[in-house]
């Protein structure tokens, strides 16, 4: 048995616990940028903003409907997020976090009332962080997530489902007449894995609902489309082909790219935009102690601006020995945007990602083809990088191409007008009670 | 250099020496066992303060009882004066205490945060301010007050 817990839109609730000012209203928090919504208050969501719906298309809601649309606060989100999973850990024995607001915790052994704990947790969560959260419990991942889903619209959207599954819905205690009741109350495009594609798909041929997804056979599926939607309709049906990871399993690519705040044309800010990406990546890198082969550099134009010329241009570069190296991967990414630079164009986003990821314990040995000298180890010259920046502040050492740490913002830096101050991980930001 | 205790064959005597010169010696009447214990030996005289096992005062631990619920509030104005809270000090907030009668509280009223003394007497609330010259905020009809969090704390720092 395992729980799924969710905390109500996240960015949102977490907006709100600092400023109370904004419950009750409609609140959006945008992505980077102020690109799209990437959260809704229930508020927002009745207005009709919809999940990543562009900023300038509901922009007007702001004067005709009073919405606040807040930029995001991803040093405040992370801080809660930390704190939510940490008391999280408290429902049972092991923990996979899913996302920033969400996570399966195993319940192999627990004893008890699981829907009594499970309400006593979440009372903790809104007491202690002022979060509201659902938990959705059930035998597979699957049906916990469809779980939560119920235990969220009920809660939400009264009518959708039955009010008791509000805020807490356990599938594992119900007769299997009962769940095959709630999965026929569930839309098909909810199911966890069935994307707009595949829902069209089954729609197609008459399958509407969760329960009739359920009733298919496993080979039919495999057939007419995956083997993973084929792992999503035994999960319905109670078998786990999902396995819990309670040890996170290290990336296979990792990207830093941005939008930029307003358009760029020249290499100069784009050499100090890719250094700081590139930069990142590699930190990313280390922290998972892990090794690149190849580094994606690439940069475009916005299609949402439709007098612009377009162009994309990206390039693979292959490192010359697999290593997480900020010297190399930002030089290798460097040399590969003087390649694919273009003067002339209304530059919007760029980014580095880097591929081909290894162990760092893999390393790889080489013939001795070339008579250079040895290349110094440069392990302990980005440890101590590392631990510099993490006590004194990111870009406190940086590479020289990057943008000087007290400069003027550029261009491309994100925009963030609309950001609500770092209330719990900067001393001078905390917030301010009147006395 | 890790102690390894030694349990011999009846009759047999075998001493083990480490490189500080410690040799321990061990009879036994069982079959041949090598336990490692997680023990180093350092030659010379023992700290007196090793049995002892003291460890400096942390000053997170002593002052944050809940760290998943504590954050920190900075405190402006004077109203809190006769409990010791000063403009500027820094307010340690713990959110999953449950707030008495006589508490210093961070509240809410009217969407903004507010550091009063709360008072509960007969079901009323009340949010009394530690200073004469301020008024007390007694919730009109209609007018929701919350208790945000409990003050468990004030942190003012000195010039220097």
């Amino acid at each position: 048995m395992l729980a799924l817990l969710d905390i109500n839109n996240a960015y949102v609730s977490m907006e709100r616990v600092f400023m109370p000012s904004l419950n009750g209203l409609p609140v959006v928090v945008l992505s980077n940028n102020d690109g799209c919504a990437v959260a809704r208050s229930d508020e927002a969501k009745a207005l009709g903003v919809r999940m990543g719906q562009p900023f300038f298309q509901f922009k007007h809601l702001q004067e005709d409907a009073g919405l606040i649309a807040l930029s995001a606060n991803f040093g405040l989100y992370g801080d809660m997020s930390d704190r939510f999973m940490s008391l999280a850990a408290g429902l049972g024995p092991g923990q996979e976090v899913a996302s920033i607001d969400e996570v399966f915790v195993s319940l192999d052994g627990v004893g008890g009332d699981l829907v009594d704990r499970s309400r006593t947790l979440r009372a903790r969560m809104l007491k202690w962080l002022g979060l509201p959260c659902c938990i959705g419990i059930a035998e597979t991942k699957t049906l916990a997530k469809l779980a939560n889903h119920i235990a969220k619209a009920a809660e939400r959207k009264p009518g959708s489902y039955p009010a008791e599954h509000a805020q807490v819905c356990h599938l594992g205690r119900l007769s299997p007449a009962e769940v095959h009741e709630l999965l026929a109350a569930t839309p098909v495009g909810d199911v966890w894995g069935v994307g707009p594609r595949i829902e069209e798909q089954l729609r197609a041929v008459g399958i509407s609902t969760a329960a009739e997804l359920a009733r298919l056979d496993a080979a039919t599926i495999r057939k007419n489309w995956s083997v993973t939607l084929e792992r999503t309709v035994r999960e319905l049906q109670g078998t786990p082909c999902f396995d819990f990871e309670d040890t996170p399993v290290p990336r296979q690519q990792i990207a830093s790219t941005r939008s930029f705040g307003s358009p760029v044309t020249e290499l100069a800010p784009l050499i100090q935009a890719v250094t700081e990406f590139a930069t990142r990546a590699a930190e990313k890198l280390r922290r998972q102690q892990s090794h690149a082969g190849r580094v994606l550099v690439f940069v475009r134009t916005s299609p949402f601006r439709k007098r612009d010329e377009q162009y994309s241009g990206q390039m693979v570069l292959p490192l010359r020995r697999p290593c997480s190296d900020t010297h190399d991967i930002v030089g290798a990414a460097l040399n590969g945007l003087r390649a694919i630079y273009k003067p002339g164009f209304n530059l919007m986003k760029a980014g580095v990602m880097l591929v081909d990821l290894q162990p760092e314990e893999v390393g790889q040995l080489e013939l001795g083809l070339e008579d250079d000298e040895r290349p110094r180890d440069r392990a302990r010259l980005m440890q101590a990088l590392d631990v510099v920046n993490d006590r004194f502040g990111k870009g406190t050492l940086s590479i020289g191409s990057g943008k000087p740490r007290r400069a003027a913002p550029s261009k491309w830096e994100t925009k963030l007008e609309r950001r609500t101050p770092a209330y719990t991980t900067d001393w001078d930001s905390m917030p301010v009670a009147r006395a | 250099m890790p102690i390894l205790y030694l349990y011999k064959n009846p009759g047999v005597m075998q001493s083990f020496c480490g490189p500080a010169g410690v040799s321990l010696a061990f009879v036994q009447a069982e079959p041949l066992h090598v336990q490692e214990l997680g023990v180093f030996v350092h030659a010379g005289f023992p700290s007196p303060a090793e049995d002892i096992g003291a460890k400096r005062v942390d000053l997170t631990a002593q002052l944050v009882k809940h760290p998943q619920a504590t954050f920190l509030i900075r405190a402006r104005g004077d109203s809190m004066r006769d409990v010791g809270i000063f403009d500027n000090d820094v307010l340690i907030v713990d959110k999953a205490i449950q707030a008495k009668n006589g508490h210093v509280v961070i509240a809410v009223v009217d969407g903004e945060f507010v550091c009063k003394q709360l008072q509960l007497r007969a079901g009323r609330m009340k949010l009394k301010a530690a200073n004469p010259t301020y008024p007390d905020i007694v919730p009109r009809e209609g007018q929701v007050v919350e208790v945000w969090g409990v003050v468990t704390a004030a942190i003012k720092t000195m010039q220097v």
